[in-house]
């Protein structure tokens, strides 16, 4: 029985949690905690982004603007794509769940720049000060910042950029110090080929993160200089290009999706095999194409401009490229599939979420073509048929990837079981409000509703009913899924060192770990997916 | 395969460091890049204002940087060839004359750059001005940044910290001086010599 592998005893009960006092966190040089203290911040800001959505919600209500102004609806759609997007999605993932989990996947007692991965943590709460300053004069630009507007709006443009070149560093430090983490850290026998799938991911992510990132840096920085010295770079009147900006964006922010998603992927590969008992289907394919999506991701960002005068031949070829993208994560998920076949499946919450991801992740996957494919593009280009889809994968994907990765990491990480009963509940309020909530939205997207409006024809009246209703679901079942967490942490039964029976490194620690991670260093005999077959190296 | 351990907060063993400030300086080279690339596109777009321009800059002293800057470079590799024999008086001497042939850096810029505000050229005056002093002015931090962390290895290298069985803070610290070095020998013929 593969539960067997005895879980290492031993250290004091609650392990790197038994310190006490806000000087043992804030100056803390423990991936584990620092790993946390990056998931409590993402999770409020996740609560915070998630409020504004609901006032967007409740406007839409009527045809009419009622409850604030047109400029208002513009401030709050803003933040709650940036918010969602510059301090959630990118960083939850990585360095929330990253941190805690990459060193214990490998082997390791510690991540390779220990005092640079604290201050990448406050260098991130400093971004994110500098964002809180910045509504003195809140964004009304979109997440997107597009010039030639953002280089003259009334808002605090130069603040928000600088504070999100700082989110920025912060994540550049921290796929840094994964990198090398991973290159140089790992336990004896912790070959490549026996790494956990979320490494691999996380490993995918950090090259793009180091990659990407210092472009839009550059861009933000540029961005803020025009506004602050009246430099030239995007504003045509001074012989500035506005779509330089465009080009530079995305070719962070097309990237930046795959640092969204791959983590997420990593996640839901731990857990698939996990709870249906099989060896993971195509390993070295799993793996791979991690890599192969983070070198394609980088070639394909100007399909965001297909409708911004690039030449028809870049349009083309453009087109073209994004179409690639979808054939490594095709094999993802027919991997995912192929392993649950006749598996032996449990539905605990963990496995809810990751088939939850793999269900609306294809949803939004197969309309993503509608929108890469150019004739289609001009149709659909800015209406809601664009933000259903991608709240399908951001949302639909990465958030359900996090909240699998919430549940079954949640015993290693608290020592305690997260509960049962409440977890179903929360997974089925949020699978039907989300479903209720953004499908619809494909379908007044295809009918023709612009996005960004805070008002609209009365003919999409019956359809943003039908959103908003659903959005209360959805909402509803994400507050009880955290107030869940939450109780468990307290009250929740102790865990062992390996409730769920799985075989990757971090379930031979105890539950929560020792500051130290292993009492020894793990020797490493085989890849972490051979249930049921032990001894077998992967496929 | 078996790879060194860092120890909590430890200092990370030689290889694991030099990964890391190579990871670091491929990220600077794409901070640069995209400035670089901003230069290409405007530069083919106006390639007469482009001309017109960049012969109000002064070659005399943006050749003299280039030689204060590549001396600097040499007597970093001297600092770090120093340690390594585990001469640390000769690497602080090396390292304290690379700090002050930055500082001499930084002072031939300003004038440099006052002279440009004389002459009425001001950030915001077209897109070349725009990219010269953004070009000049990232680097210049990025000088500053360079001689900071040169400070820190004397100060360390006084402690008797270093030795020539632990020379990593004099070597990363001395690469990335070499890597700030190596923008200024792109900036200096893009935005001086090609008109
Ligand atoms: C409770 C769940 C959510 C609801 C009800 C919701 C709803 C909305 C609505 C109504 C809009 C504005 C559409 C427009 O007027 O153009 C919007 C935009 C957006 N949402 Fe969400 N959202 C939710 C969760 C998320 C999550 C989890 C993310 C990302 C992680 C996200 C990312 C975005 C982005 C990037 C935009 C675009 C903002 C812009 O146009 O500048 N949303 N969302
Ligand atoms: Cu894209």
């Amino acid at each position: 029985m593969e539960n067997d592998r005895v879980t290492e005893s031993g250290g004091d009960e609650s392990g790197y949690l038994a310190e006490r006092g806000w000087r043992s966190w804030a100056f803390t040089l423990d991936h584990k905690r620092i790993g946390v203290m990056y998931l409590l911040t993402t999770i409020v800001f996740f609560l915070l982004g998630g409020l504004f959505a609901m006032l967007l919600r409740l406007e839409l209500l009527t045809p009419q603007t009622k409850y604030f102004s047109a400029h208002a609806y513009n401030v709050f759609f803003t933040l709650h794509g940036a918010m969602m997007i510059f301090l959630f999605i990118i960083p939850a993932i990585p360095s929330g769940l990253g941190n805690f989990f990459i060193p214990l996947h490998i082997g390791a007692r510690d991540v390779a720049f220990p005092r640079l991965n604290l201050a990448s943590y406050w260098v991130f709460v400093a971004g994110f000060l500098v964002v809180l300053a910045s509504l003195v004069a809140p964004m009304d630009t979109g997440w997107t910042f597009y010039t030639p507007y953002s280089a003259k709006t009334g808002a605090a443009v130069a603040t928000l950029s600088f504070g999100i070149f700082l989110i920025g560093m912060s994540s550049i430090l921290t796929g840094l110090n994964f990198i090398v983490t991973v290159h140089k850290l790992r336990a004896p026998g912790m070959t490549w080929h026996r790494m956990p799938l979320f490494v691999w991911g996380m490993y995918a992510t950090s090259i793009i993160q180091v990659v990407a990132t210092p472009v839009v840096g550059v861009t933000f920085l540029l961005l803020a200089m025009e506004r602050l010295l009246g430099m030239a770079f995007f504003d045509p009147a001074k012989g500035g290009d506005p779509v330089l900006f465009q080009h530079f964006f995305w070719f962070y922010s097309h990237p930046v999706v795959y640092v969204m998603i791959l983590p997420a992927m990593g996640i839901v590969s731990e857990v698939i095999p996990v709870f249906s008992r099989k060896p993971i289907f195509g390993y070295k394919a799993i793996a791979y194409s991690s890599l192969a999506i983070a070198f394609i991701g980088f070639l394909v960002w100007g399909h965001h401009m297909f409708t911004s005068a690039m030449s028809p031949l870049a349009n083309a070829i453009f087109s073209f490229l994004t179409f690639f993208v979808a054939v490594p994560t095709a094999v993802k998920v027919f991997n995912w599939i192929a392993t649950l076949y006749r598996g032996s499946i449990t539905f605990e919450s963990p496995m809810l979420y990751a088939l939850t991801f793999i269900f609306l992740f294809i949803i939004g996957g197969l309309t993503g073509p509608f929108l890469a494919a150019l004739s289609t593009n001009v149709q659909l280009h800015d209406t809601y048929f664009v933000v259903a889809h991608f709240h399908y994968t951001m949302m639909g994907g990465t958030v359900m990837g996090f909240f699998a990765g919430l549940h079954y990491w949640f015993p290693k990480m608290t020592g305690r079981m997260p509960g049962e009963k409440l977890a179903r509940a929360a997974w089925a309020l949020i699978f039907v409000g989300f479903n209720v909530t953004f499908f619809t939205m494909f379908i007044v997207g295809v009918r023709g509703m612009p996005r960004r409006y805070a008002e609209y024809l009365p003919k999409f009246h019956q359809e943003n009913v039908i959103a908003t209703i659903g959005s209360f679901l959805l909402a509803a079942g994400v507050l009880l899924l955290f107030w869940n967490l939450w109780h468990s942490l307290r009250k929740g039964a102790r865990a062992s060192g390996n409730p769920w029976r799985a075989l990757s490194l971090e379930w031979r620690t105890p539950s929560p770990p020792a500051t130290e991670n292993f009492h020894e260093i793990p020797e490493v005999t085989d890849w972490p997916y051979g249930y049921g077959k032990p001894k077998r190296t992967p496929a | 395969m078996s790879a060194p351990h860092a120890a909590h907060g430890g200092p990370a063993g030689f290889e694991t460091a030099k990964l890391g400030v190579w990871t670091f300086l491929a990220t600077e080279v794409l901070l640069f890049g995209a400035l670089f690339t901003a230069y290409a596109v405007y530069r083919a777009e106006y390639p007469a204002l482009f001309h017109a321009e960049h012969l109000k800059l002064d070659r005399i002293l943006g050749l003299a940087n280039t030689i204060v800057l590549i001396t600097s470079s040499l007597t970093v590799v001297l600092g770090v060839d120093a340690i390594r024999k585990g001469k640390v008086r000769l690497l602080r001497g090396c390292y304290g004359a690379t700090i002050l042939l930055g500082a001499v850096f930084l002072c031939v810029k300003y004038v440099e750059w006052t002279a440009e505000f004389r002459h009425g050229a001001y950030p915001g005056t077209n897109i070349f001005f725009s990219l010269y002093f953004a070009l000049t002015g990232l680097h210049g931090i990025h000088v500053l940044l360079g001689m900071g962390v040169l400070a820190y290895v004397v100060v360390l290298a006084g402690r008797g910290r270093l030795s020539e069985s632990y020379t990593t803070p004099a070597e990363m610290s001395g690469l990335y001086w070499h890597f700030v070095d190596l923008v200024w020998i792109y900036l200096f013929p893009l935005l001086y010599l090609i008109g």
